[in-house]
């Protein structure tokens, strides 16, 4: 049996990644869940967002923050123009699934292409400080990551909740032909929903390029474990989500630390399968 | 006879591709050209259940793998010869595929995007299980000691021979599958799977043999990929590449025809190899990926798909009803059943849905022979009823007793078996199936049981008696509403039932056309089988019913000979409240 001390870092960097995982899922589940458009892109969009980040924070020098001012908006920007395309061409829930993994091998190959196969490390000053809390120490990025996480899964299910537009986009997605009827503009409201998600990649994209080493295979590595978050929070519930995220994590450093490494798939992928027999109906 | 001939002219094939090394063609021909096979075999086997079902799987890869290391681990470390290992990587990958179907499948409404990431999970945790089990332990497994049976005197060439053999065996598969009863009924599944399993299709078993076929083909492939690449590991072997590519082939090429998927392995295949290296490649990925979206856009049933619509345009300029008109005749009455015997008859039947009493203990008899009218408010459980007798919900308590046999624990499509077809109240037609194709999938796995030949006999005799001959070939979306509900009905009548439960047949009707169906429903009777009459039109529902049960709360409330019954109370009161009364 591990430590106290190496359980408890575990338990803090589970609750890290599952930060991020929760990240990465919440855009994911507001287009499933909303728009019924299962969007293997945005994976993609996310380390689109990192390599730029790296771009503009690392080679050309720019400060970390004016680089997220430019990504973020640039990034809603191409939401849209993808919920466009979508809607241009009516993709239903699985043909999505398929057009976005033909965006995903093309945004990979852009990446090849444009940044090369070889691993590329965003290399700042603010991304290594570490506080000691007790015998622990916390990453203070990965904090951040968390609490940005954490705060815009609340924000998402505020403006979900509370707000006019949230409410209309709630009607929709039960039924849009009803909604229309009550002078809700789907399509308008499926642009903005797009946007505000590939805006999400965007933001995940950046804490990815902070804290991690960028290479365009890792597109995929975290593709099954984040639909396992999404699919256990439930689709369009952004609290649902970081939570599941959490649980994932959590479950997934824990499995690190107390068994081996290489066993962590096991484990969210066993919760996925049980949620989808045992409960298929929540989905 | 015309299929001796094709089944002929692809064994030729077969045997030409076979024997290829014998001209000794340089090296590179042969290995591109087994890996054009071994992608049609992983795409043709993909599609078997996958392209025919409508259940998408992404767990393709799980299967192939399986077979990989279930070569590589039995012909390295047990010395088992190749040819034995590949038998056993093929029953190893069937057997995952059962098992995981087996539990996956039982799953009610499952829809098409969950079965295909929980078998895109199931990969992940294959993957996991043997990369750190003693199956493979990490490093990898190496096959270079392995050497298949001398086919050739090159290990090369007999690789690639093996490779054209599980690509024909799968083609030949996909084949035999399509135009089988499994593929009908696997085609019907695809559209309305409810429906296919209350027409009699054992949608159950058969998902379950299609993806033992499937996951078998795909494991003999992955085992004969094993010695062609000589050394394996989990991340190669597992990559989500392996699904993704054989979903990108299959629709490509069409997925509703066995010969689609072999086009797109083709063609996706030969463009991999056309740009190999550096910046190439990364091009070519690029370049499938912008395929793989302009295909869906564009031409969302693939090649094959294309072809056929445009196929059947061409074909469809000479009606086919002449020909069906051709075999006009008349079924005699079944006889030697007792005129009046009880039916059907449910003892006390209960089913809840989360508190709501949807059946609250309904006892009714249907005789031989009888029109029996169903009747009450919407919400009464009218349709619960159906939808228990035919067997697509589970009764809580109570029995239902069909010519001596207890329907209650048993599956859709055995009621369908004993003779009770139904039809449904906004009409289910299988989209894709044409009208002609839709009654005689009834006529094959309804209570008549036919052949293919004599099902669609069957199926053009229905089509007549509602008057749809002339559509036959038409797709359902070309019918108003009025031929939908016809089309229901001669769907109902080709399972050659007992018992047909029409659900408001009605409804939705303008006046003349109630009038024809009327008739129609008369003429039913007058030939023998007995009808359950849902109906609120009030006036048809006089006009033809010999008893009468008002349902109100899930409760019978009222039962008798029909003009005693419309006259009580309790009856008036549901239907028009209280005040009116």
């Amino acid at each position: 049996m591990p430590s106290a001390t190496l359980l408890g870092q575990s338990l803090l960097s589970g609750i890290f990644i599952g930060g991020l995982y929760g990240l990465l899922g919440l855009g994911l589940s507001l287009s499933w869940g909303y728009l019924r458009l299962i969007n293997l892109a945005h994976f993609a969009l996310a380390f689109l967002g990192a390599y730029l980040t790296y771009q503009l924070a690392g080679v050309a020098g720019m400060h970390i923050l004016l680089a997220v001012l430019i990504i973020v908006p640039a990034f809603f920007v191409l939401g849209v123009a993808m919920q466009w395309l979508f809607t241009r061409f009516s993709v239903g829930e699985f043909a999505s699934l398929l057009v976005s993994f033909g965006m995903t091998v093309i945004i990979e190959s852009a990446i090849q292409w444009l940044w090369t196969a070889d691993m590329r490390k965003l290399q700042l000053e603010q991304g290594t400080v570490s506080l000691q809390v007790g015998t622990l120490f916390v990453p203070v990025t990965e904090a951040l990551m968390f609490a940005v996480a954490a705060a815009l899964s609340v924000a998402t299910w505020a403006w979900l909740r509370f707000t006019y537009v949230g409410k209309a986009m709630r009607a929709s997605a039960e039924n849009p032909e009803i909604a229309a009827a009550f002078g809700v503009d789907h399509r308008r409201l499926a642009l903005l929903l797009s946007g505000v998600a590939a805006a999400y990649a965007g933001v995940a994209g950046t804490f990815v390029a902070v804290i991690y080493t960028l290479s365009p295979a890792q597109i995929f590595a975290w593709m099954g474990v984040v639909f396992a978050v999404v699919i256990l929070g439930g689709l369009g519930n952004p609290l649902g989500v970081l939570v599941a995220g959490l649980v994932i994590g959590v479950s997934e450093s824990m499995t690190m630390a107390v068994i081996a490494p290489t066993w962590a798939p096991l484990v969210s992928f066993t919760l996925l399968i049980l949620v989808l027999v045992l409960r298929p109906d929540r989905i | 006879m015309r299929w001796q001939y094709r089944a002929a002219a692809f064994v030729c094939v077969a045997a030409v591709f076979a024997a290829l090394p014998a001209f000794r063609p340089p090296a590179f021909v042969e290995s591109f050209l087994y890996l054009v096979f071994f992608w049609v075999a992983l795409a043709t086997s993909w599609n078997v259940l996958s392209g025919y079902s409508g259940y998408f799987s992404f767990g393709h890869g799980a299967f192939y793998g399986t077979g990989t290391y279930a070569t590589a681990v039995l012909a390295t470390r047990y010395e088992i010869p190749f040819v034995w290992t590949l038998l056993a990587a093929g029953l190893m990958a069937a057997l995952l595929g059962v098992v995981i179907g087996a539990v996956v499948f039982r799953v009610r409404r499952l829809r098409g995007e969950l079965f295909a990431l929980l078998t895109l999970a199931v990969t992940y945790v294959v993957a996991t299980i043997v990369l750190n089990t003693r199956i493979d332990g990490g490093p990898g497994v190496f096959l270079s000691g392995v050497s298949p049976p001398k086919l050739y005197p090159n290990a090369g060439s007999t690789i690639y021979v093996f490779g054209v053999g599980i690509a024909f065996a799968s083609l030949a598969t996909a084949w035999a599958v399509q135009y089988s009863r499994l593929g009908r009924g696997l085609f019907a599944i695809h559209d309305d799977e409810d429906v296919a399993e209350v027409l009699g299709v054992p949608t159950f078993r058969f998902k379950l043999a299609a993806l033992a076929l499937s996951s078998f083909l795909a494991g003999v492939a992955g085992g004969i990929h094993a010695l062609f690449v000589t050394y394996v590991t989990v991340s190669e072997t597992f990559a989500v590449t392996v699904p993704v590519f054989v979903i990108l082939m299959s629709v490509l090429g069409g997925a509703r025809h066995w010969l689609g998927p072999a086009i797109g392995a083709a063609f996706i295949t030969a463009l991999s190899y056309a740009f190999v290296s550096g910046e190439s490649a990364v091009a070519s990925r690029a370049l499938i990926g912008l395929i793989l979206i302009l295909v869906i856009l564009f031409l969302p049933h693939g090649v094959m798909g294309f072809a056929a619509s445009r196929w059947r345009l061409f074909r469809q300029r000479p009606p086919e009803s002449d020909r069906v008109a051709a075999t006009p005749q008349e079924r005699p009455a079944a006889p030697g059943r007792a005129a009046g015997a009880v039916l059907l008859s449910c003892d006390n039947v209960r089913l809840g849905f989360r508190g709501v009493q949807a059946l609250a203990g309904v006892s009714l008899e249907v005789r031989e022979g009888e029109i029996l009218g169903l009747v009450g408010p919407n919400g009464s459980g009218k349709s619960t009823l159906v939808n228990a007798i035919s067997g697509y919900y589970r009764p809580d308590f109570g029995r239902i007793l069909f010519a001596g046999e207890d329907l209650v624990k048993k599956d859709a499509h055995r009621i369908a078996r004993l003779g009770v077809a139904r039809t449904y109240q906004i009409p289910r037609p299988f989209l894709r199936l044409s009208i002609l194709e839709n009654v005689a999938l009834a006529a094959t796995f309804g209570a008549a049981a036919l052949d293919r030949k004599a099902a669609h006999r069957e199926a053009g005799h229905w089509l007549r008696f509602v008057g749809l001959a002339e559509r036959s070939p038409a797709l359902p979306s070309e019918l108003n509403l009025h031929q939908r509900k016809f089309l229901e009905l001669a769907r109902a009548l080709a399972c050659r039932p007992r018992l047909v439960l029409l659900d408001e047949v009605l409804s939705g009707l303008t006046p003349a056309e109630i009038t024809s169906a009327v008739a129609l429903v008369r003429e039913i009777r007058r030939r023998g089988t007995t009808i359950v009459f849902i109906e609120h039109n009030m006036r048809a529902v006089l006009e033809l019913v010999d008893s009468l049960v008002v349902l109100n709360y899930g409760e019978v409330i009222a039962q008798g000979l029909p003009r005693e019954v419309v006259r009580q109370q309790d009856v008036v009161t549901a239907y028009l409240g209280a005040a009116h009364a």
